[in-house]
């Protein structure tokens, strides 16, 4: 490429306009005449639709027009000459605008003389100061429309009606496109430029159609089938519709045919390149297929999501990814992917061979491309592909020399790059290194599903490979799961426990469980820890034994000390701190679990403090190391007494269920006397509220503290002896509501906040008296989902429950629109290294990124207070305030 | 006429017109033309109010929880 190329140069102005006649005319290499495409010994015809002068599309041949090779050859345009005019469908409601404001007479914009001085006087002012026009423009179709008779010739004007798809219609009779085109035509050109027209570029008439493009054939590709049969395009088929009706309205018409045919002919060809253009017009059939598929023409191209603009130009598919299912695999490292082997052996990286590696190559090539770790291509260094076979791999494994290219497997170890849509911010997209295993999905730890918002329900998830020593260096430094431990948003842990993590981690610390020596051994097994601690004590049979607390110590850093509290405290009026009797104040001293119960508050992902002190403090690669550590040993403790949930889980005596019956028709029979007050006209509004309002919201205050209290009672028999009880306590899974409602009382069931009114007349539902305000007509449910709900509440139930749905569905969309928008303003936008933000031209957004210059991952949950713990530490004095 | 002022209003940052001098030197810091700083239009009621002219830079001191002040500038455009 010559260096003037390079140079980069401004583009200054983009016009739009019309192509006239002329034009279409001038850049066409030849009339296309006949409908034929290829002759009996499948060669193109001469001015068919397959004309070789229209670009090349098959490889080895040479361009007649350009003399290129196909791919280079840009293709050429054609020209169909329409017998009749017709009009383009794209432009139907500017050609509306235009013939309701000119004079059905003498052509002429239905203003007076002066008038139309003064708006071309506008428009030219509009022009200069680089403002739009389109709103003058507009003034001035409504002005013209309003005028009945023409200030030139005195015509009285018609109203014109537009009827679908393409009919104007004037006192009842249909102008056809020659008579529109005929009007255009015979306007002057200042009275173009008042529709806001540059008649230069853009003349009405040229909006009807009297030549059509015909586009190059590489816009058309035919594909050839198995069998040897050529496929030719939809743009083709349409085409060849054109071309065939246009011969036969011009056969017709010299034959002299009758004016009821010509016209049908004249309709069917705007209908042909109405569809040409358009296959989704309403009021016209879309063309189809054989096979009675729509054909997709040009607008089907540019359009909608699959579309030339949001398919091919914003998104792309692109080689080198793979996509899977994902499985999880709680023996990976929060840094590894687990790779299928048939995707390990399909994708490749290449390495440019040197003396160095030259040895190291060559197995790779001799293994071929069926062996594990082997190598599917060799580029030379002439720059030829060789692909390696099992017939060929000892051959280039020996001719293999410095200077070539070997695409090697992917193999353990190799960083790629994991991503799980929607990727909604940087941590959906995070770098891995690869560990290859049996099977078809994709294993990763579960620890790491947070950032990516994953579950195993059937997601899958893409995967990229880098190819570059480049990519793979930032990857490594920038985009690797522990450097995303901490996340933007609110400046702690995103990665962490989850679920069993959480609860396994709380079932071994939280009572002194004694672990034997073997015990203690296989907890600690998957973890890097290879010596145990001084035993807790010594049993009556003189055996050692570990607590918990010490098996979890040994996984953190020896000068490690944070106080907190945990999620099981029971917010006590006053908290005894480690006197705590729940075991829920928890104090690390120099590395050593001294009281409380590690739990979602400590090493979950969102809340984890010990994991966001460790990354604050330890650096990425030492909480790597805690949190795959802390996971296995998680892992390992509940399985040792194992967790599970049953039916009987959510038993409760009888006295309990009898006093839970008492709370409920307690409560019913408040909410009776409430009504009866209300009815009686002795109810006081609360303050701002009316009558109405006031009763509702107090049945709703009786009924939830009524289900509360159900729970309470529940909650009093279900102990930390219940797994969902240590689950909802711990901040595993589920929460103490849930526990309420399966055990319980599901209680009221709302839409939009409210108790449910919607339904017939006066009424929920035919079970229930007109104006019955009651508990059980308004949705409250008062059986347990164990007990069961009866048919009403069931409905009621699925009320509610729908809202919740359709909620989300809604939710989601908004959302992801929102986040479109947003993402397409700001994406040019770049923080600079001098903490400004600036866009593309230089222009500053913030002089400081924030206007603080913060990064929030660094600054402890944006709390200035971090600074005292840090003084604190060196000092060794604690801050006063 | 107007007979509040709009600075006393506590949402609104104080706002001052930057001297020549010390606009050369936020210029130099940044490595920028005039026209590469944020604009504000001079119907801008507190631009009205301070008195600045098309032309002239705005120097916006904003409270900020984090930073303390946070400093902005603006170019006064038509
Ligand atoms: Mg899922
Ligand atoms: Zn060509
Ligand atoms: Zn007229
Ligand atoms: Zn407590």
């Amino acid at each position: 490429m010559d260096a003037m190329a390079s140079i980069p140069k401004r583009v200054g102005e983009i016009r739009f306009g019309l192509l006239s006649p002329r034009e279409v005319r001038k850049m066409s290499i030849t009339p296309i005449i006949t409908a034929d495409t290829y002759d009996d010994d499948g060669y193109p015809i001469d001015m068919g639709l397959m004309d070789m002068r229209l670009g090349v599309i098959d490889p080895g041949l040479i361009c007649k027009t350009c003399g290129s090779r196909a791919g280079d050859c840009p293709g050429h345009f054609g020209h169909i000459e329409l017998v009749a005019p017709v009009i383009h469908v794209g432009f139907n409601k500017l050609i509306l605008k235009s013939l309701r404001s000119i004079c059905r007479n003498c052509s002429n914009f239905l203003l007076e003389p002066q008038r139309k001085n003064e708006y071309l006087e506008q428009l030219q002012q509009l022009k200069i100061m680089g403002h739009s026009t389109d709103d003058l423009v507009n003034d001035l179709f409504k002005e013209a429309r309003k005028t009945k008779v023409c200030p030139h010739c005195n015509e009285e004007q018609v109203e014109i009606k537009f009827e679908k798809p393409s009919d104007y219609i004037e006192n009842g009779e249909k102008l056809t496109p020659t008579e529109i085109r005929e009007r255009f035509e015979n306007m002057s050109d200042d009275d173009v430029r008042l529709m806001g027209m540059d008649p230069s570029n853009a003349r009405p008439e040229w909006m009807i159609l009297t030549v059509l493009p015909v586009p190059p054939v590489t816009v058309r590709p035919s594909i050839t089938l198995e069998s040897g049969q050529r496929s030719e395009d939809d743009l083709t088929h349409k085409m060849v519709d054109i071309i065939r009706i246009n011969q036969r309205f011009q056969e017709n018409r010299e034959a002299g045919a009758p004016q009821l045919i010509l016209e049908d002919l004249w309709e069917l060809l705007q209908y042909h390149v109405t569809t040409f253009f358009d296959n989704e017009v309403s009021g016209v059939p879309p063309a189809r297929h054989r096979s009675g598929r729509p054909l997709k023409t040009l607008t089907q191209r540019l359009k909608g999501k699959e579309g030339r603009f949001r398919g091919s130009l914003s998104g792309k598919r692109v080689n080198f990814s793979a996509r899977t299912v994902i499985s999880p695999d709680p023996n990976l490292s929060i840094n590894e992917v687990g790779l299928p082997y048939a995707i390990a052996k399909q994708m490749t990286l290449p390495v440019n061979v040197i003396s160095r590696n030259l040895e190291k190559m060559r197995q790779y090539v001799a293994r071929g491309n069926d062996v594990h770790p082997g190598a599917n291509y060799v580029i030379r260094a002439d720059g030829r592909r060789i692909k390696v076979t099992d017939v060929n791999c000892t051959d280039l494994a020996e001719k293999l020399d410095i200077g070539w290219v070997v695409e090697r497997q992917l193999q353990d170890g190799d960083i790629v790059i994991f991503n799980r849509q929607p990727s909604l911010h940087k941590m959906s997209i995070m770098a891995h290194h690869v560990k290859v295993l049996p099977y078809k999905t994709f294993r990763l730890n579960p620890a790491v599903c947070p950032p990516y918002n994953a579950d195993f329900d059937g997601d899958e998830m893409n995967l990229h490979v880098l190819q570059t020593e480049e990519a793979r260096a930032e990857a490594e430094i920038l985009m690797k799961i522990q450097e995303n431990i901490l996340s933007p948003r609110f400046g702690g842990p995103i990665i962490g426990g989850i679920h069993d993590h959480i609860s396994g981690m709380f079932l071994l610390t939280r009572t002194d469980n004694d672990i034997s020596k073997n015990d203690a051994l296989d907890l600690l097994r998957k973890s890097h820890i290879r010596q145990l601690p001084e035993p807790a004590g010594y049993r009556d049979d003189g055996e050692p034994y570990w607590t918990g607390k010490q098996i979890f110590s040994q996984l953190l850093p020896d000068d490690l000390n944070l106080e907190y509290v945990a999620e099981v405290c029971f917010k006590c009026d006053e908290c005894d701190r480690e006197n705590c009797e729940n075991d829920a104040y928890v104090i690390i001293e120099n590395g050593e679990l001294i009281t409380g119960t590690i739990d979602e508050k400590g090493i979950g992902a969102f809340k984890g403090h010990i994991v966001d002190k460790i990354v604050k403090e330890y650096g990425s690669t030492k909480s790597a190391e805690f949190i795959d550590d802390m996971t296995r040993l998680a892992i390992r403790a509940i399985m040792r007494s194992g967790l599970s949930f049953g039916i009987s889980d959510e038993d409760i005596p009888k006295e309990a269920q009898m006093h839970i019956s008492e709370i409920i028709s307690n409560a019913e029979d408040e909410v009776k006397r409430l009504i009866e007050a209300y009815e009686a006209r002795e109810l006081e509004p609360l303050p701002g509220r009316t009558l109405d309002e006031t009763i509702e919201m107090k049945i709703m205050q009786k009924l939830g503290v009524a289900r509360d209290k159900t729970g309470d009672v529940a909650g009093n028999h279900l102990g930390l002896d219940n797994s969902a009880v240590i689950m909802a306590k711990s901040g595993a899974r589920g929460s103490m509501l849930n526990l309420t409602q399966m055990a319980a009382s599901v209680g009221q069931q709302a839409v939009r906040g409210e108790r449910i009114r919607r339904g017939y007349t006066g009424r929920t539902l035919p079970h229930f008296s007109k104006g019955d305000l009651g508990a059980d007509a308004h949705g409250f449910v008062k059986s347990s989902y164990k007990s069961g709900l009866n048919p009403t509440e069931y409905f009621f139930h699925a009320v509610g429950g729908r809202e919740g749905l359709v909620d989300t569905a809604v939710r989601t969309s908004q959302s992801g629109y929102l986040q479109r928008r947003l993402v397409n303003a700001l994406q040019d936008l770049e923080v600079q290294y001098d903490g400004s933000v600036r866009e593309t031209r230089g222009v500053i957004v913030q002089f400081k990124y924030g206007e603080d210059g913060i990064d929030s991952t660094k600054s402890d949950y944006s709390n200035p207070e971090t600074i005292h713990s840090i003084v604190k530490s060196v000092t060794g004095k604690e801050v006063e305030q | 006429m107007r007979n509040i002022s709009l600075l006393d209003h506590e949402l609104i940052p104080k706002h001052e017109i930057l001297a020549t001098d010390e606009l050369q030197t936020v210029l130099n810091h940044y490595q920028i033309d005039k026209e590469q700083l944020p604009k504000i239009k001079s119907s801008d009621p507190i631009i009205q109010e301070i008195g600045a002219l098309e032309g002239d830079v705005v120097k916006i001191i904003r409270k900020s929880q984090t930073a303390g002040e946070g400093l902005y500038y603006r170019l006064v455009i038509k």
